[in-house]
């Protein structure tokens, strides 16, 4: 099958630059201190954040700092063949990856002998959603209060029929020559997640990575927005009954 | 030295705040000669320092504190309270009027049981150990009666208001009497449900519109509706 | 769930000390920032896999054990062998090390281990194809780490290669809608070399295979897996801190031309006798 037609348009009738509608909703969960829900594409994926509290069990406390956990999870349902509940080898990988990605974000020094839980739920996948799983990560942590550098984002670049493209959905992935997931933080101009696998060149690899880092500061500022949007409507619908 | 954040304004983690020779308050951090945001909250500086008031945040207990908690366990020699900080609580013995001699543990019971919830002074804290409370002291001891609220402990600097103006103007008009823990759980007492259900109805919009304007005047106005 | 892990406690003029001489660009073992360790690949130690390899880097010590049989494809690659990698952190190759299911660390080897293998097209699938559906080579790459100074995921791959390069697999062909074994070995074919570097990002500075002591006081490490070609086909970036675009991109090159080297290692070691 053909990924790019005869208009250089995509499957899903993208360009090669477009990222995925992308849609998020800060604070949609009652008991979790912090939350943040995100569709990028047919991606469905809820994050929610848990802390700091108490370590559990207490011998993985750290003097210095809180232990950040982190849980990423595919729901049964959230692919075509449905999957066990078990968690996979790959969910473990990511788990720790996204993890590692946020953990520099995170002001842990902050609040030592303590646990910052985080849970990354894919209700939904449909390619790149380590991505969205860690743009909506960081959105709970903020949700919740947890004090943080900046918030991450997260974007992935992809290469289909030879051409670089960017975040790939599902067929692109299985069906394209390499896969390259980025998570950023804009302002330190810091990279907290990298990882690749396909075949790049050199060159190609220097080009994928120019289109991922710009494409993470576009969601960023989504992000932003998606934050303050929460507090803003109160405000907004505060002031009206009022006047 | 330039600061780019108004007075009041909504900012994010990792906005900027100022540049130049300001020092960096709470909720803030210095990189640099640069101030950024680390939580999300209303934007304020004092002298020359900038902070951020946070919006949401768990409790982070300070010697002093007046605290509403539950006991959540019994150990050797006093009790584990929650006071819904990151860190459990502990009161011991030692620190309730007078506990001579008494160390078994069905004897630490006809002081406080597992569920009671207590009203404490936070009277140690620091990085390495857990907080510690006291129940001597005036108004302090075991709750027997009232509605308990959770408000988010980021609010209750809102909730008691300059000098204590809103809390005052809450008990006022409600005729309640409203007691504040600084961890987030209020203790409200009425005479009649519906001024302790006023009372509770404020509180919460205060706590949902903490960072708007006018507040103060759009609580008494709700007040009177409710209470005529 | 991951968890941020324990760390052996150090000083901070432990730390300092090594960041010192990484400044003065020499490490605490003299190596200069873009050296490897001493490398030494032993294979066919056991007879009863198809292949194996023991390599020593440095004190870091891995072998791979490769077993080659027949068994059923995923259903949906029904025309493709199976190569399934899995590797083993195992307790006594360190005291942090212990028992049970694998661990995040080994997993992440695995599949970075994998990726290399997989994406670099090393191992042809297809040619491994004996009856579509029904009946496939499958191979099975297990990493078992022995002695833990560092640099694991390096030391995993480059073994994993040499005892895949090294292994002789008895001939399987169709006869009569039956699989039948053939009694004569023959070497694996291998199609590309995939080969790992390593950069461990210390403060700012950048040094390739870092030892044990050197790990601890890392911020984060960056694997670039590039094949005989020079293509890069898999990249992994660990630990808890960041990299500047402008690291990457240094790493990816150093990456390329230092796999060159590697890579003629391991050919050298792995070639007939």
């Amino acid at each position: 099958m053909r990924l790019i037609d005869e208009n250089g348009l995509r499957v899903d009738g993208r360009r090669l630059d477009e990222l995925r509608p992308i849609k998020m909703e800060v604070g949609l969960l009652d008991k979790a201190d912090g939350s943040a829900y995100i569709e990028q594409g047919k991606n469905r994926i809820v994050a929610a954040v848990y802390g700091p509290r108490e370590a559990h069990p207490k011998h993985i406390a750290l003097v210095e700092r809180a232990v950040i956990k982190c849980r990423y999870h595919m729901a049964p349902f959230s692919v075509e063949e449905r999957k066990s509940p078990a968690p996979s080898r790959r969910e473990l990988e990511l788990s720790k990856v996204i993890r590692e990605a946020l953990e520099t974000s995170i002001m842990s020094e902050l609040y030592p002998r303590t646990s910052i839980d985080i849970f990354i739920e894919v209700l939904q996948s449909d390619g790149g959603s380590r991505c969205a799983g860690i743009t909506a990560a960081s959105l709970a942590l903020a949700d919740a209060g947890i004090p943080l550098r900046e918030i991450v984002a997260a974007c992935a670049v992809g290469k289909i029929e030879g051409k670089i493209a960017l975040d790939p959905s599902d067929i692109e992935d299985k069906e394209g020559e390499a896969d390259l997931p980025v998570a950023f933080m804009p302002k330190s101009n810091a990279i907290t997640l990298i990882q690749m696998d396909g075949s790049f060149t050199e060159e190609e690899f220097n080009q994928a990575l120019d289109t991922a880092i710009p494409a993470c500061k576009k969601i960023n500022e989504m992000q932003i927005e998606a934050l303050k949007r929460k507090y803003v409507t109160v405000k907004e619908q505060a002031e009206e009954r009022a006047a | 030295m330039t600061i780019f954040a108004e007075k009041k304004q909504l900012v994010a983690p990792g906005e900027l705040l100022a540049e130049g020779s300001y020092f960096p308050g709470e909720n803030t951090y210095r990189e640099g000669n640069k101030i950024y945001a680390s939580r999300i909250g209303l934007a304020d500086s004092v002298a020359n320092k900038l902070v951020v008031v946070p919006l949401k945040g768990c409790y982070v207990p300070r010697i002093d504190d007046f605290v509403i908690g539950r006991v959540v366990d019994i150990a050797m020699s006093g009790w584990i309270v929650d006071i819904s900080a990151p860190y459990p609580a502990m009161l011991p013995l030692s620190e309730t009027p007078a506990a001579r001699g008494m160390t078994a543990r069905k004897d630490l019971t006809r002081f406080f049981n597992v569920g009671d919830l207590v009203m404490a002074e936070v009277i140690a804290f620091d990085r390495t150990r857990d907080p510690l409370l006291t129940v001597r002291g005036r108004g302090l001891g075991k709750v027997s009666s009232g509605r308990v609220v959770h408000i988010s402990p980021a609010k209750i600097p809102r909730l008691i208001g300059r000098k204590g103006s809103m809390i005052s103007m809450l008990k006022k008009m409600t005729g309640c009497e409203i007691v504040v823990g600084q961890n987030g759980t209020v203790l409200v007492s009425g005479r009649q449900p519906k001024n302790e259900q006023t009372a509770v109805a404020a509180m919460f919009m205060i706590e949902r519109e903490a960072h708007t304007r006018g507040l103060t005047d759009r609580v008494s106005e709700m007040m009177s509706r409710e209470l005529r | 769930m991951s968890s941020t892990p324990q760390s052996p406690p150090i000083a901070k003029f432990e730390q300092k000390s090594v960041v010192d001489l990484i400044a003065k660009g020499r490490r605490i073992d003299e190596r200069k920032p873009t050296d490897y360790r001493n490398m030494k690949i032993e294979t066919g130690l056991v007879q009863k896999a198809n292949g194996s390899a023991l390599v020593h880097l440095g004190k870091t010590k891995v072998m791979t054990g490769i077993k080659v049989e027949l068994g059923e494809p995923f259903p949906d690659t029904p025309n493709q062998g199976v190569l399934t990698v899995n590797a083993e952190l195992v307790p006594l190759a360190s005291p942090s090390f212990e028992p049970g299911p694998p661990s995040e660390g080994a997993i992440e080897i695995a599949r970075v281990v994998d990726r290399g293998l997989r994406e670099s097209k090393a191992i042809p699938l297809e040619a491994l194809c004996i009856d579509p559906g029904k009946k496939v080579v499958v191979v099975f790459v297990d990493v078992y780490v022995l002695d833990h100074d560092g640099n694991l995921i390096d030391a995993s791959a480059i073994s994993a290669l040499a005892a895949l390069l090294t292994s002789k697999v008895k001939r399987f062909e169709l006869k009569d809608g039956e699989a039948r074994v053939k009694d004569e070995l023959v070497p694996l074919e291998i199609r590309n070399e995939p080969v790992p570097v390593t950069t461990a990002k210390i403060e700012e500075y950048m040094v390739l295979d870092p030892c044990l002591e050197e790990e601890l006081v890392m911020k984060s490490r960056l694997t670039v897996t590039t094949g005989r070609d020079g293509n890069i086909c898999a990249m992994q970036k660990g630990g808890l801190g960041a990299f500047t675009d402008q690291e990457i991109r240094q790493a990816v090159r150093t990456a390329i031309e230092k796999g060159r080297e590697i890579r003629d290692i391991i050919k050298g070691a792995t070639l007939e006798k």
